[in-house]
């Protein structure tokens, strides 16, 4: 794929709460972006930091990380050891060439359809901008 | 166990630098256990560097893999013919693995960690040293608490005037430590053996640690 082609995005989410609320967002007939694939954690404290370097070599240009808000995780703090985790590659990916920008953690509720899809929209209009923006990688 | 520390990624990008085609190998032993080097460890740094690689628009070849003990031939030579077959070879093992594997092989085997010190597993993500390998075990006498691995200043008199009104080492090289003696104390007081403090250790043959030169250790029953 060609560089500034259609950014491909991955979004690891928790099966509680983002992954829920992109399945609201579909029902609420919200509209975002289908650069977005995504996979489904049991809880966002399954992510590895494998994970995410394996999509950015598998060809993503972005990588969305959505757990529970803080204090509602299902499995009481799984979603503040995923953001430890994703600190700690955000500091890596420069060092490999990779703007620490195309990797988002964020935090909603199942009932945040709405917020899934503005999420969806800003990280895919994120990468379009960085420099390579989609196809970077592929 | 052997704890270690991965070398910056930067550091090792260089090392890598004149090879296309390389196999990054881990150790399933101590630097698994102190999540440095074993199979884990492998994966991550394998992706970090083909993506660095790809993003320099130089890719390189990996192949991955992990041995139970690295610094065993028996385990290595498994190995032999993947390891024949590439330009250099990437250790994730303590420098007893590298070691080992350069003895064997013909080609290039790079260090990808600083091996460190002989640790416990203080809490999970935080190793400390508390033997210090000297050869001399006096372990007895001061309550299980090594004054040579856990006094900066080595002491088997102290403490020194350097330990703090809370008990601390004045040495902070990485932050705030208890004072090994004030440990030894306290440790001696439980187990009704405080008396023990009042022996005086005489100066320490240090010629059983490295200071006696490079250690070996034979044992004649169990030679084939």
């Amino acid at each position: 794929m060609s560089a500034n082609a259609e950014p491909k995005i991955v979004a690891f989410c928790c099966h509680y709460c983002a992954f829920a609320a992109a399945d609201l967002a579909g029902v609420l007939r919200l509209k975002y972006p289908p650069n977005v694939h995504i996979i489904r954690l049991p809880c966002t404290g399954k992510l590895d930091a494998l994970y995410v370097l394996k999509a950015f070599e598998a060809g993503a240009d972005g990588v969305i990380v959505a757990g529970c808000l803080e204090g509602s995780c299902h499995f009481i703090s799984g979603n503040i050891r995923a953001k430890k985790r994703v600190l700690a590659i955000k500091k890596l990916l420069p060092k490999l060439g990779i703007e620490p920008e195309r990797l988002e953690f964020f935090n909603l509720s199942s009932a945040q359809g709405d917020r899934f899809a503005q999420i969806a929209r800003e990280m895919v209009e994120r990468v379009r901008v960085l420099k390579g923006g989609g196809g970077k990688f592929s | 166990m052997i704890v270690a520390d991965q070398k910056p990624i930067e550091e090792i990008l260089q090392m890598l630098e004149p090879y296309r085609r390389v196999l990054f190998l881990g150790c399933q032993s101590c630097v698994a256990v102190c999540m440095a080097g074993g199979e884990k460890e492998v994966g991550l740094l394998a992706s970090a560097v083909r993506l660095a690689r790809k993003s320099q628009g130089r890719p390189i070849e990996i192949t991955e893999g992990a041995v139970k003990r690295q610094c065993d031939d028996e385990f290595n030579e498994p190995w032999r013919e993947t390891i024949e077959q590439q330009e250099a070879v990437l250790s994730l093992a303590c420098g007893v693995g590298v070691n080992k594997l350069s003895e064997r092989f013909d080609l290039p085997i790079l260090p990808a960690l600083n091996t460190k010190f002989f640790g416990e597993v203080e809490r999970q993500g935080v190793w400390t040293e508390v033997c210090a390998g000297c050869g001399n075990c006096i372990l007895h006498l001061t309550g299980g608490i090594c004054p040579i691995a856990r006094c900066a200043k080595n002491l088997l008199n102290g403490p020194c005037g350097g330990v703090r009104a809370d008990g601390t080492c004045e040495v902070l090289q990485n932050g705030p430590r208890p004072c090994a003696w004030v440990l030894i104390y306290e440790r001696l007081g439980k187990l009704n053996q405080r008396q023990n403090i009042e022996n005086i250790f005489t100066a320490k043959d240090w010629s059983s640690d490295r200071h006696g030169g490079p250690r070996r250790r034979v044992r004649e029953d169990m030679l084939l």
